[in-house]
């Protein structure tokens, strides 16, 4: 079985705008959604209590609510969880407050509603522990960034081939974002490490297409850049499409299967790995090519020459 | 022709033999069960153990199996509903006399388990249990090695008939930090009293300087100094915390230091924080003192004027104040042991003292029989409060006397301590035991898994990796036909060598671990497909079937290298910075990288080899 035949011929260079147009698009509305409505950061960012609780029997999302409020928890957001009978509650972060007064107080109040009320998950963050947390994968994102840019410029010896590939980099970290600001998913540290795993996994790709651009720019030094670029993109692209579709595979599985405490992360593991596939194979390539690429900058003839001096 | 060296074939063979042991144990998975185990630590014996047991099954609550482990029951169970209602039952009859944790028991066959190996440790995201993140407060620390330093100053310039003004200890707060100062009024010789103090500020930075009226000395403690202190606050509070951890009776406890001045506690199927959080987190000792019996407490409460030589408590716990002698007889470091048991005049602690508060209680009580002492009980906390809209917190010291009785007879490192209740005996006796900590320790995160939600965590992820596996391999087969069928061999592998490593290391298994196994998997097959399309190309141009697959795994060797290499820049990375469950996926997905890399380079060149290597003509290859 084979999706693609051996000579796809897909003009990429050529229909170069109307990709980039696309991906100009998609960044404006992923940082205008998250400069305008943020993330939905989940309390390992923002400190506070977070619990699941399952009664025995269906239980009004209002009454829990009316519940906790009249027991002095300001501001609980209530939010059924699976089914009728299971309840996800937050509350914002109180320095007066321990966490084990919080728990004694919330597992209180509950019981008021229903006796045979069950904890089943209490997470407390203090307010100190939510920056820390903030600050780390803040400095998680920077050092994998520092890291692959170091990478990338050690690995392709042209600017034109490392700017595409940090192009495409920062490309598919930004659209998840954007999707987790859009639809105001949880954003936890678990999200924060698929992101980075994104960032690693989707410059693969990249390197990909990059070490076939210079084997085909080895053996057609005349061919214009375009057409290389555009050979080297068909002939690695069943390559991409199917490592993609079969990881694909276990991210879908995990997406549905993997129960609540995943979801976060593996849609940021699918967007990121959609995006990442998209922008090694449509962006990349495209700004090395409009950054002056030839054959010349992969090879340099005074190189060349020398060695051909050998015999 | 294909060939492929023989010490290779024995490496990847041996390689994953190995693997295979190691990873065994992992797949005969886990019991759940609880643990019993008597609260004043003796052993439960086999008559109790058939008392509960016998208990347990008149409940109607059905038992797989029971034994006797390290002097604790251990009861399995076939489901978890049956361990949560044994657990119930349990607390309810025997409230007083045993301690419950829940936990898993592998079904590891004995032979396996008398070979050491063991399956993975679970993660509380999926056993259930409560983790907690403590705050050192170091800076206290070193307040107290300042105060060590300014005591003995105090008394070695009292010694050479110094007169000093003031002695105090600066800690960060202040201009000058973490210092010493003593300042010696005009008529005092500072040589003499540098030379005093020689002994007793060994090590600090010491200068001096004069002031308008007399002089000052001043012994800085350096950050080497500073860095000691606080590392040995930490230590001593870990250790602390361990003891108590051990007295609580939890299975497989972890209690490990967190950056510079955190500790987490992990205490897999602990459900209740409430009672295991006022233990942990409480700083206690002991002083025993002479009453001073020729004062009147009553009129020195009213009055206000203490005599010298004695300090007045007025929290006592039998409602009067009383003055007690400066003097300390013993304190709770130098205990050995204390059990809580019963005495004539109701529950009583069994307090064990080193030789040396012995040999000072025996001088004594010698001296004093027929006077009275006192046991002070002090218990340091952190409190909390709002000023001016800033959160401040500080340490507060509440002082004790829980316990005054007239010394009967002489004695020296082995005697009771009667009027408590008995809990309060009990708790006494575990706080004393489990010694103190070096500093007040706070609470700044907890997160808490209920067990059934823990594994419900486990099987959602198993069955994620069961059907995502499956995704694969079948879409493999159908795509790579012969080839997908050796991928699949090959991912298989690397999934049982990922989970051998992982045993190994005995890494505790999370939930995002979980998910990094998937996602290993899924991105193995990167150099598989690498690989093939490349053996493919070769064939389309027209190579032998055998140099196609040789041409294959040298072409699209630099490829595989190069993509992984961006994978395990950013596992490293949260190898490093991350924490908890995010640092178990690290770990997975750096790990993972390896195995892969070797499986599908090492293994299925292997595997290949065996089937289309030799001298043998081969039409087509099945790819």
């Amino acid at each position: 079985m084979e999706f693609f035949s051996h000579q796809t011929s897909y003009p990429f260079m050529a229909t170069r705008k109307v990709w980039y147009t696309l991906s100009a698009v998609l960044m404006i509305v992923a940082l205008g959604s998250y400069f305008t409505r943020g993330l939905n950061l989940a309390i390992d960012f923002t400190g506070g209590v977070s619990a699941e609780v399952s009664f025995p029997h269906p239980v009004n999302v209002d009454d829990v609510r009316a519940r906790l409020t009249s027991a002095g928890f300001r501001e609980p957001q209530v939010q059924n969880f699976g089914s009728s009978r299971d309840i996800s509650i937050r509350l914002p972060p109180d320095a007066t407050q321990s966490a084990t007064a919080v728990r004694a107080r919330l597992e209180g109040s509950l019981k008021e509603l229903d006796p045979g009320v069950q904890v089943a998950q209490l997470d407390v963050v203090g307010p100190q522990v939510g920056n820390e947390l903030r600050s780390s994968a803040i400095w998680a994102l920077f050092f994998t960034l520092l890291g692959i840019f170091a990478y990338i410029a050690f690995r392709f010896h042209t600017w034109r081939l490392s700017l595409g590939a940090i192009l495409a980099v920062l490309h598919d970290p930004i659209l998840v974002l954007g999707f987790f600001s859009l639809t105001q998913m949880s954003f936890d540290l678990a999200v924060v490490a698929a992101i980075l795993a994104v960032i690693g996994y989707s410059l693969n790709d990249t390197v990909v297409v990059f070490d076939r651009i210079r084997e085909r720019f080895e053996t057609n030094r005349r061919s214009p850049a375009d057409q290389v670029l555009d050979q080297s993109i068909n002939q690695t692209l069943s390559r991409t499409i199917m490592t993609k579709v079969v990881t694909s595979i276990v991210v879908v599985a995990l997406l549905f299967l993997g129960g609540p405490v995943l979801k976060g992360f593996s849609a940021a593991l699918l967007i990121g790995i959609i995006a990442g596939t998209y922008s090694s194979i449509y962006i990349s390539s495209a700004i090395a090519l409009d950054c002056g690429l030839t054959a010349e900058h992969v090879f340099p003839s005074v190189k060349k020459t020398a060695l051909d001096l050998q015999p | 022709m294909l060939e492929y060296a023989r010490w290779k074939y024995i490496l990847v063979a041996a390689v994953l033999l190995l693997a295979l042991l190691f990873a065994l144990p992992n797949f005969f998975g886990e019991d759940p069960a609880l643990q019993v185990a008597r609260k004043d630590h003796t052993p439960v014996g086999t008559e109790a153990s058939a008392a509960v047991q016998a208990y347990l099954s008149s409940r109607g609550i059905h038992l797989a199996k029971s034994y006797i482990d390290s002097d604790r029951l251990m009861l399995r169970f076939a489901s978890v509903s049956d361990q949560l209602a044994a657990r119930d039952a349990v607390n309810e009859e025997y409230k007083g006399t045993y301690i419950t944790a829940l936990s898993f028991a592998p079904r590891t066959p004995e032979l396996l388990r008398a070979l050491g190996l063991r399956p993975m440790p679970l993660g509380l995201d999926l056993r259930g249990g409560l983790y907690l993140l403590y705050q050192v407060d170091v800076n206290s620390a070193v307040g107290q090695a300042l105060d060590g330093y300014a005591q003995d100053a105090r008394r070695a310039l009292a010694a050479a008939n110094i007169p000093v003004k003031d002695v105090t200890s600066i800690t960060v707060a202040s201009e000058r930090p973490n210092a010493v100062r003593i300042v010696l009024p005009p008529e005092a010789d500072v040589n003499a009293a540098r030379a005093a103090l020689s002994q007793p500020l060994q090590g600090l930075t010491v200068t001096t300087e004069s002031l308008a009226s007399g002089s000052a000395i001043t012994g800085v403690l350096t950050t080497a100094q500073i860095r000691e202190r606080q590392d040995y606050a930490i230590q001593q509070n870990i250790t602390t915390l361990r003891n108590r951890v051990n007295e609580l009776g939890v299975s497989e406890p972890i209690v490990q230091r967190q950056g510079i001045d955190r500790i987490n506690v992990q205490l897999p199927g602990v459900q209740d924080s409430a009672d295991v959080k006022d233990i942990l987190g409480r700083v206690a000792t002991l002083e025993f003192r002479l009453e001073d019996m020729q004062n009147n407490a009553v009129e020195a409460e009213q009055t206000g004027h203490v005599p010298l030589g004695s300090k007045l408590y007025t929290h006592t716990r039998f409602g009067r104040p009383v003055l007690l002698k400066r003097e300390v007889i013993a304190t709770g470091d130098q205990l050995t042991n204390a059990t809580s048991g019963q005495s004539q005049e109701g529950p009583a602690v069994n307090i064990k003292l080193d030789a040396r508060a012995g040999d000072n209680m025996l001088r004594t009580t010698r001296q004093n029989v027929n006077k009275r002492m006192a046991v002070v009980l002090i218990e340091k906390r952190r409190e909390s409060s709002d000023v001016d809209g800033k959160k401040v917190s500080r340490e507060v010291t509440d002082e004790e006397v829980i316990n005054d009785a007239t010394i009967r007879g002489i004695f020296s490192n082995n005697f009771q301590i009667t009027g408590l209740g008995a809990g309060e005996a009990r708790e006494l006796a575990l706080l004393l035991r489990s010694g103190s900590l070096a500093t007040v320790i706070y609470e700044i995160e907890e997160r808490a898994v209920g067990p059934s939600l823990g594994r419900e965590n486990i099987d959602k992820g198993v069955t994620a990796l069961i059907v995502g596996m499956a995704g694969v391999f079948v879409f493999m087969a159908l795509y790579y036909k012969t080839f997908g069928l050796v991928a699949d061999i090959v991912l298989l592998a690397n999934v049982v060598l990922l989970t051998a490593l992982l045993s190994m290391m005995r890494a505790s298994l999370s939930l995002p671990g979980i998910a990094g196994i998937i996602l290993t998997v899924g991105m193995a097959v990167d150099a598989n497909v690498l690989i093939y399309e490349r053996i493919r190309e070769e064939v389309r141009k027209g190579v032998s079937p055998q140099a196609a697959i040789r041409a294959g795994f040298e072409k699209a060797f630099s490829a595989i290298a190069d993509s992984n290499v961006t994978t395990l820049i950013a596992g490293v990375v949260l190898w490093v910075l991350g924490t908890g469950p995010i640092r178990g996926f690290a770990i997975v997905l750096t790990l993972g990288v390896a195995t892969s890399m070797f499986t599908s380079l090492m293994g299925s060149r292997a595997l290949l080899t065996l089937m289309y290597g030799g001298r043998r003509k081969i039409a087509r290859l099945s790819i």
